[in-house]
């Protein structure tokens, strides 16, 4: 299969052969992270941006570092510096910034549709970091691509997402790519924070953390973010945390059959016991590690397709 | 159309000369031998049997280095280079089938220097096509062969082709290697 898409936008509109190929290239660029020269020439005198409007460490790192490791260069983008605090729009803005001859953008937007609305502006690359409630795909290809490494396959693993499934980016990119090659999903979490109508897509609902916990192979922990409670949908963080959160107890459970992942960063006290987040049936930072293989297979492709 | 130009029996005998020869002239002490994907590996492997003892064998995929990615874009399919041993101070046999341009092999030799900084590296081609694009000459060939421009040099290896023999294939046929 050839590569032919420009953008990255979200696992909604990628065909499941897509997504495998992303995996399989993410799995060559796996082991250049390891080697003393941390590097390969396969971007050489390329430019990716970092178009971050949003707060981000973790993502915007990993991809800057993947960037490096195929020797393209990176240009960071300080929104509270730049032009849109003066009122250009975000169109304008990645405009101008590709009639310096750019390669490709990473856009992270808190507003659902930005980095579309960009890359049907620019001929320019563009990858989405994180759009609003909509998508993260890069963070979903790499919760596949640690799947995977665990278990050998993708198909027939049952995954419980739990957590903040309505505002969650993180858990429809999820969804979409683990149906999409075969797992079968749960979404679990207090009703208010549970969409309406998200049987559709496929995925099972309950919201009882002890049936998403008895029934997966992988427990996904969503990051709980402190507004929801005075948005009221949440009575109380100790409440959630009670009903929902991962204890001493519930990983004794987990421990004998299925692995943690969460996508940072933690709240530790919250979704998670400080004491359960350092286990050795977390696969916290083993996500973090293939973060970097994934943005690489990602760039690589989208940067060098076939024109 | 195409012409044979080394036949499988051939094919084991230069193998079977060059272990000799390398044992005889670089030894098999601290000596490692990575065989470029996929036709390489499958040499590399080859020539490691023939050896009186078997040495370190490692592959090399240079997709990530090649300097052409500009004009043809991303390999979708992109394999893994596996050197699971360091390469520091080791003598290194480079293995491949054919040699032509010499691109491959500039590009195999900055993959290899990514991974250390080897004693030197000699080159084994199965066969020299001619052509050369950049300084690069081998140290051992099987065979030096005569082929005009437009012709291409296919190595077909049981393990992958269902059997041993190198042709001289008339024409592009756009699935064949170009670098």
């Amino acid at each position: 299969m050839e590569w032919k898409r420009k953008d990255l936008i979200g696992l909604e509109y990628l065909s499941k052969e897509e997504i495998e190929v992303i995996l399989q290239v993410a799995d060559s660029f796996k082991d250049v992270s390891t080697r003393s020269v941390k590097k390969v020439p396969a971007l050489r005198g390329k430019t990716v941006v970092n178009l971050f409007f949003e707060p981000s460490t973790r993502t915007r790192t990993s991809f800057e570092l993947a960037a490096k490791r195929l020797s393209a260069d990176v240009l960071g983008f300080d929104v509270s510096s730049s032009s849109v605090s003066k009122g250009e729009t975000i169109v304008d803005t990645a405009k101008n910034i590709e009639a310096m001859k750019v390669d490709c953008f990473i856009v992270r937007h808190s507003i659902s549709g930005a980095p579309e609305i960009i890359s049907k502006n620019v001929s320019s690359s563009v990858i989405n970091a994180g759009d609003g409630c909509h998508e993260h795909p890069t963070q979903a290809l790499l919760d596949l691509f640690t799947v995977k490494e665990k278990f050998g396959k993708i198909e027939g693993i049952k995954i419980s997402i739990i957590g903040d499934i309505l505002h969650s980016r993180v858990a429809r990119s999820n969804i979409w790519g683990f149906k999409k090659l075969g797992a079968e999903v749960i979404v679990c979490g207090p009703p208010p924070l549970i969409p309406k109508d998200i049987e559709k897509t496929g995925v099972e609902v309950t919201y009882d953390i002890e049936k998403a916990i008895e029934k997966a192979d992988i427990i996904y922990l969503l990051r709980l973010q402190r507004e929801r409670q005075k948005e009221n949908f949440l009575p109380s963080l100790k409440e959630y945390s009670f009903l929902y959160g991962i204890d001493e107890k519930r990983y004794e459970k987990i421990k004998s059959k299925a692995f943690l992942m969460h996508p940072g960063p933690m709240n530790r006290g919250i979704e998670i016991k400080s004491e359960v987040a350092n286990q050795d049936k977390s696969l916290i930072l083993n996500q973090v590690t293939n973060g970097i293989a994934v943005r690489m297979a990602v760039l690589y492709l989208v940067i060098g397709r076939k024109i | 159309m195409e012409r044979k130009i080394i036949c499988k029996e051939e094919i084991e005998k230069i193998l079977k000369e060059i272990s000799k020869k390398i044992e005889k002239e670089i030894g098999i002490k601290d000596t490692v031998i990575v065989g470029i994907k996929r036709r390489g590996a499958i040499l590399a492997d080859r020539i490691n049997k023939n050896f009186s003892k078997k040495i370190p064998v490692g592959y090399l995929d240079i997709t990530f280095y090649r300097d052409d990615f500009s004009k043809i874009g991303a390999h979708p399919v992109v394999g893994t280079t596996e050197i699971l041993f360091n390469i520091d101070d080791k003598k290194v046999i480079l293995v491949d089938d054919v040699l032509y341009t010499g691109r491959t092999i500039r590009a195999a030799l900055d993959a290899l220097i990514d991974l250390g900084r080897p004693k030197f590296v000699k080159l084994f081609v199965l066969v020299d096509r001619g052509h050369r694009e950049l300084p690069i000459s081998p140290d051992f060939v099987g065979k030096k062969v005569n082929v005009k421009e437009n012709e291409m040099v296919e190595v077909r290896l049981k393990e992958i082709d269902k059997k041993d023999e190198v042709v001289v294939v008339k024409k592009w046929n756009g699935k064949g290697k170009t670098l």
